[in-house]
């Protein structure tokens, strides 16, 4: 059984990966805009300060989430500028190699990318900043509010697009690592859920596939838009089965 | 005690000494962690993680190298992150032991350290030669990604090997704000949370900074722990008040967690949800008002962390813990092995307020039933 909690007034302390561009870039904004608290990772500390410049009240966080060394300090200033973490956007991903290479002429070196990027990247990072999506969740228990996880995941994922081998088998990883994840997770009110935003107008969808004309292409911001809302009721919606079911204890003091 | 030289925070052979309210003693694998408490129980955890504190770097003025160990801090607010108490060493790093380590060139307010990409300054001499409290320039978010990007976890000679930041962070760690990491918490990871929720174990946490356990100066060690502040949720205060009314025991994982704890529960009203500042010393004539249970690492006689099993135990009985950790090495420090201790259960202190103790009994049964004989 399901309950359905009333919209919370709270803003929200959200973490997005691959802030600076793209799907990511179009996140940060849709959250900032309604007022809600947003640290971001990118690679590149030129462009992760303009973004921040231009998003009042965003956080710019300097890391590459394929690095082990980089996660602990990006789930450290994550936590720090936040003050705490209600949900984790992976949305960093890399397509291994480009131009999109069949499987025959993939390099091991593309493929590796991949899957540090899309797949070993989101596992470190969940795990360094689980602490503090668990106290989130804690902590809005009694609200029925759990913390959410989104995954960024594809079609290619599920269909075995020829040229696509990298990508599709890390981002296949990626979404299962994330079924996996929700049920070790759900008895701790914490959610894990894959969106997969269709085709876009993004620098990934133009190295993917330089032809496509953008004009037939979703817009990151109407992805933004969908994702934001599926985030809103993934966090509202807490299974009976998760909540703690001993009685609430009344106020008072205790010496 | 021998000290514990690898990294590891749950070693396969990692072990618990038990000893229940009524002093009993008793051995087993720290695995078993969850075995040893009981349906109702409570068990409340420092969710701190452990910034990399230590920053190395020069004095400007004599461009003699330094070390710098950030050491306290007056909140937990994201945003207050420019002043800090720091404690500063001449030139070298945890390869050589801290009390041989020399001192920093003289401080004095207004000098300037550069430390890696972060710009301090020295506003206040506390104690000379030592400790300082220093000022970085910069937004809140240039001086965490300083820190974050440049330190490095604090550590001492018995780990030979440079700890990274996953080393020091607990399973459960969170908010970033520990000088060192709450150690204690390393006997947790998710399979346990899962056990204890499985067997009717409630699961809490707090967030308190942990500090220095050696500054490498027996004046300022005598002065440890400095005043650590602290942040207990709405909901750990509503489990704690749940506990006690319902007799339930309170369970600390670590030293820092009943150091808060029983801080919070001394303030006047009792203990309530928000910020605090832990100024106070468990030992000896300290009333116990909520922890019932304290998890810790083992500690040397002589330590603060020593002196606060008074608060739970009899002087007797320390004795005999003492005693037991030697003759069965036990290892010790952050890496080591860890107790258990219940206070005992007549009340020791005039001032404390009487409890009930009703999961004793089931614990003591518990503890008999694998009861390790220990050499007379």
């Amino acid at each position: 059984m399901m309950t359905q909690s009333p919209p919370s007034t709270t803003p929200l302390r959200v973490a997005v990966t691959g802030g600076t561009s793209g799907l990511g870039f179009a996140l940060v904004e849709a959250f900032a805009a309604r007022g809600d608290r947003v640290a971001f990772v990118a690679r590149d500390a030129g462009r992760v300060a303009r973004v921040a410049a231009a998003i009042a009240g965003s956080h710019g966080i300097v890391g590459d989430v394929a690095k082990k060394e980089d996660v602990h300090p990006v789930a450290l200033q994550i936590g720090g500028a936040l003050g705490g973490l209600d949900v984790l956007i992976h949305n960093a991903s890399s397509l291994g190699p480009v131009p999109l290479a069949l499987l025959a002429d993939t390099d091991c070196e593309d493929f590796e990318a991949a899957l540090a990027t899309n797949v070993l990247g989101p596992f470190r990072l969940t795990k360094a900043l689980l602490g503090l999506l668990a106290a989130s969740a804690r902590e809005s228990r009694a609200e029925g509010r759990r913390a959410v996880v989104v995954n960024v995941t594809s079609d290619a994922a599920v269909a075995p697009y020829a040229g696509w081998g990298a990508y599709g088998a890390s981002k296949a990883a990626l979404a299962h690592m994330g079924r996996i994840w929700h049920e070790e997770l759900a008895p701790h009110g914490i959610a894990v859920v894959a969106v997969d935003p269709g085709d876009m107008d993004t620098p990934l969808h133009a190295a993917a596939v330089p032809d496509d004309d953008p004009a037939t292409l979703k817009r990151p911001r109407d992805s933004a838009r969908e994702i934001v809302d599926r985030i809103d009721r993934e966090r509202a919606t807490l299974r009976t089965t998760d909540l703690d079911t001993r009685p609430p204890a009344p106020a008072g003091s205790v010496a | 005690m021998k000290a514990a030289a690898q990294p590891v925070q749950r070693p396969g052979d990692a072990r618990l000494l038990a000893v229940d309210g009524a002093g009993r003693i008793s051995h087993h694998p720290r695995s078993a962690l969850a075995d040893l408490l009981v349906p109702g129980d409570l068990v409340v955890a420092n969710d701190a993680a452990t910034l990399p504190a230590s920053l190395a770097g020069r004095h400007l003025a004599t461009g003699a190298a330094i070390e710098v160990r950030l050491a306290g801090r007056r909140s937990l607010a994201g945003d207050d992150v420019a002043c800090f108490l720091a404690v500063v060493f001449g030139a070298g790093d945890w390869r050589t032991r801290t009390e041989d380590r020399p001192p920093p060139p003289p401080l004095s307010p207004g000098d300037t350290l550069a430390l890696g990409p972060l710009t301090a300054s020295v506003v206040r001499v506390v104690a000379a030669p030592r400790l300082v409290e220093l000022r970085f320039a910069g937004s809140a978010d240039t001086i965490r990604a300083g820190i974050a990007r440049h330190g490095r976890p604090i550590q001492y000679a018995h780990v030979a090997a440079p700890l990274a930041l996953w080393d020091v962070w607990t399973a459960i760690a969170a908010h970033a704000v520990a000088f060192e990491p709450p150690s204690a918490g390393f006997v947790l990871d998710w399979r346990l949370l899962d056990q204890l929720a499985s067997r009717g174990v409630g699961f809490a946490t707090l967030t308190h900074a942990a500090g220095l356990s050696s500054t490498g100066d027996s004046g300022l060690d005598a002065r440890l722990p400095f005043d650590e502040p602290y942040h207990l949720p709405a909901a750990t205060v509503a489990a704690v008040h749940t506990a006690r009314e319902r007799g339930d025991r309170v369970v600390a994982i670590g030293t820092t967690v009943a150091r808060a704890l029983e801080h919070a529960g001394a303030q006047a009203g009792g203990i309530r949800a928000g910020p605090g500042i832990a100024t106070n010393r468990l030992g000896r004539s300290t009333p116990l008002r909520v922890v019932d249970v304290l998890v810790s690492g083992t500690h040397e006689p002589g330590s603060s962390h020593h002196e606060l099993l008074r608060a739970f135990v009899g002087a007797a009985t320390l004795d005999r813990i003492d005693a037991a950790l030697e003759s069965f090495a036990y290892r010790t420090h952050e890496f080591g092995d860890s107790v258990l201790v219940e206070r005992a259960v007549a009340p020791r202190c005039a001032y404390a307020v009487p409890r009930s103790n009703l999961k004793t009994a089931t614990l003591a049964r518990r503890l008999g039933s694998v009861r390790t004989t220990l050499p007379a």
